[in-house]
């Protein structure tokens, strides 16, 4: 079981003497199966300390001696005050590699910090899955997210360039993806200790996440040395809070020389005094997403929330009459509510409804049957009188932009009632009905001027048929292509859109009623109630 | 609102009146009743016609024609917005001549943007039938939109006479004229 063979014992006694942990001493030796490291780490240490000593004692100090006092040196090098307090004998030497395989137990690893240690322990895991419990999320799987501190690249690009030169003696290499990434021995270990904990599987697709942050204070400046040697690599940005992004120092530590590397940093980096610790537990689960169609029967009802000047016009909108049901249902964190086209405030939306669809972020509840949700959709319908929803469905993010493709090429019907200035008889509305596929332009509405662009658009309004109602009123139901501004074909906009109703019977023409019978639009798939 | 189907005639407002507030301003550069009106869209958009009371509509008058060419070198034809932002517009002050129109009896009148705002566009349609302008001032004979700037949305109207401000304005001239004759 025990991975390191005889090869190994140079790279593993001169980690191991410098306060390296067993299992980033496996990473350097390139030991790429699970099993080694998953072993209980007082076992770790006392199998490597077995396997250092196996041959003679003696044959351990002479071999040792001569790296030690090497590494010593470089040490005194970078840190002048550590010379005097050590002396440099020979005895001290020796005296201090027990100390260390003696300490190896509580100390720091100086490579790992600690996450190859004590935060693979069973305890760890614990007070990790605790958390996860307590915040009360469904879930089938998980993925495991871990953020390192950034001066773990440094230590570990150190600890690369000793292992490296300690080869070079033997005439071998060391490339620095032979190396067992850190994160990825994490993940060998910890993953079944999670599975197992939680009883659901480990999986990188899962929505579910479970992020950690481990920080160490005590080293945060081991980073910085790097900004004066690569200055163009740490620039400061507005959303970041240190310029040593992980992404940056791993760009420095591409670029920067290796002598001057070991000219600014120790080689092996020395001992820390304490461990990382995990400043940040936090879960969250992927959005889900509801679609439906909705009906809107108020003409005091806006579809979002009418805000103007911090003001709000409306107390209600169908975005919130909607998306509050669904937020307190899904436990969610906040929602966005998207939709097939939008109408004005006063107008209603009959038929089958407006295609809508709802993000809803960071959910707590993700779990339902059909069952649930029909009851939901009941829910909603029993709370407003001002809306109904139908089809309510579970649908997933890329689905979405099939409706809002639909919102560009779709038709739609409306039925408006039209005011006249002249008297009408039956007969004088009669010929919009004989046309068919009606070519208009319009330029921009001057009601959204203020927020669109100045444009002509071409649309076509494909059919109209009219219903005589008085000698000032006929009820219109029009045909049109997407994007088709229908109170504005109706009064003609000041004549800036052109033909409009009024100028097609040679008057003034007035909308004042308009509802959308029909979104043609086929998503999300009809559900049979 | 379901009510006016039924066929009682139309006490509904208009489009101007749903949606515009008219603004007004007498005498525009000292010329006696050459007012204006301005329609501002609750969405700060200003829309420039004339007022009713403006000669033009006195008398039968015919436009002989409109010149969106106010100075050498500045046609209002030429303004050009591009984008969400309106980019490229012609700025104009309240003093800003937007076209010159001349009528048959030799008479001219300037017509002024009375709103400090950026030009989106003036009315070409006036320019092939003039007559629209005299036949409805106010909606398909407008001259010219203009955008105020965002801050002064509240402010462009400051000067400007209320409805009922020039309603006055007009009793008065003609009890004037009516004392002078």
């Amino acid at each position: 079981m025990f991975p390191l063979a005889e090869k190994d014992k140079p790279i593993a006694r001169l980690l191991f003497s410098t306060g390296t942990c067993p299992r980033c001493i496996f990473r350097f030796c390139s030991v790429d199966f699970h099993a080694p490291y998953k072993l209980p780490y007082k076992d770790l240490i006392r199998e490597l300390e077995n396997f250092l000593k196996t041959e003679s004692d003696d044959l351990t100090l002479e071999a040792t001696k001569p790296p030690l006092k090497k590494i010593r040196l470089q040490d005194g090098e970078a840190q002048i005050d550590n010379q005097s307090q050590n002396g440099g004998e020979m005895t001290t030497i020796v005296k201090d590699e027990n100390m260390i395989l003696e300490k190896s137990y509580l100390n720091a690893c100086n490579i790992c910090l600690g996450i190859l240690q004590e935060f693979c322990e069973k305890k760890f895991i614990k007070k990790v899955c605790q958390k996860v419990e307590s915040a009360g999320y469904e879930f089938t799987n998980l993925v495991f997210s871990v953020s390192f501190p950034p001066q773990l690249s440094v230590r570990e690009h150190a600890a690369w360039l000793l292992v490296k030169q300690e080869m070079g003696k033997q005439g071998l290499s060391l490339g620095r993806d032979d190396i067992v990434q850190l994160k990825e021995a994490y993940k060998w270990i910890t993953h079944p200790l999670f599975s197992e904990e939680l009883g659901v599987p480990v999986d990188g697709k899962s929505l579910f996440e479970v992020s950690v942050i481990f920080a160490h204070r005590e080293t945060d400046e081991d980073c910085h040395f790097l900004s004066i040697s690569c200055p163009d690599c740490f620039k400061p940005a507005k959303n970041k809070q240190s310029v040593f992004t992980r992404m940056a120092v791993l760009k420095a530590l591409d670029k920067i020389k290796e002598e001057d590397f070991r000219k600014k940093f120790p080689c092996p980096p020395n001992s820390p005094k304490g461990f990382c610790s995990a400043v940040e537990i936090e879960c969250a689960h992927g959005a889900v997403f509801v679609a439906g169609r909705y009906n809107k029967y108020s003409r005091n009802l806006p579809q979002t929330p009418w805000i103007i000047d911090g003001e709000r016009k409306l107390e209600s909108s169908v975005e919130e009459l909607i998306s509050n049901q669904l937020l307190t249902v899904f436990k969610a964190e906040s929602f966005n509510f998207s939709s097939s086209g939008r109408e004005d405030v006063d107008v209603r939306t009959l038929g089958n409804g407006r295609p809508f669809a709802v993000e809803l972020v960071n959910p707590r509840r993700v779990q339902f049957t059909s069952q649930d949700i029909k009851e939901l959709q009941q829910k909603i319908n029993i709370s407003s009188d001002k809306i109904q929803v139908r089809d309510l469905q579970l649908v997933t993010r890329e689905a979405i932009g099939r409706m809002k493709e639909g919102e560009e090429v779709k038709t739609k019907t409306y039925s408006a009632l039209v005011w006249t200035d002249k008297a009408i008889r039956k007969k004088d509305v009669g010929f919009l009905d004989d046309l068919k596929d009606l070519q208009i332009n319009q330029k921009t509405p001057l009601r959204v001027l203020h927020r669109r662009p100045l444009a002509v658009r071409t649309r076509i309004i494909h059919t109209m048929e009219t219903h005589y109602i008085d000698e000032h009123h006929f009820r219109l139901h029009l045909k049109t292509q997407a994007g088709t501004y229908i109170k504005e074909f109706v009064h003609g906009d000041f004549g800036r859109t052109k033909p409009n109703i009024g100028s097609l019977m040679n008057g003034t023409a007035d909308i004042l009623e308009l509802d959308v019978e029909s979104v043609d639009v086929d998503w999300p798939p009809a559900l049979n109630d | 609102m379901a009510s006016s189907a039924g066929g009682i005639a139309p006490a509904a407002p208009s489009l101007v009146d749903r949606y515009f507030t008219r603004w007004y301003k007498a005498d525009v550069k000292g010329k006696p009743c050459e007012d204006h009106c301005i329609l501002q869209h609750s969405n700060r958009i200003c829309v420039i016609t004339l007022a009713e009371s403006h000669p033009l509509f006195q008398n039968g008058k015919t436009i002989k024609s409109i010149n969106y060419q106010i100075s050498a070198n500045c046609s209002r034809l030429q303004n050009k917005v591009s984008g969400k932002f309106k980019r490229g517009a012609q700025f104009l002050t309240e003093l800003a001549p937007l076209c010159r129109i001349s009528c048959s009896d030799g008479e001219e009148y300037t017509v002024s943007s009375c709103v400090r705002g950026r030009l989106m566009e003036v009315n070409e349609n006036i320019l092939d039938k003039p007559s629209i302008l005299q036949e409805k001032p106010s909606t398909e004979g407008y001259i010219a939109v203009v955008l105020p700037k965002f801050e002064e949305s509240k402010s462009v109207t400051e000067g400007l006479l209320t409805q009922k401000e020039y309603e006055e304005v007009v009793v008065k001239r003609i009890n004037n004229r009516s004392e002078t004759s």
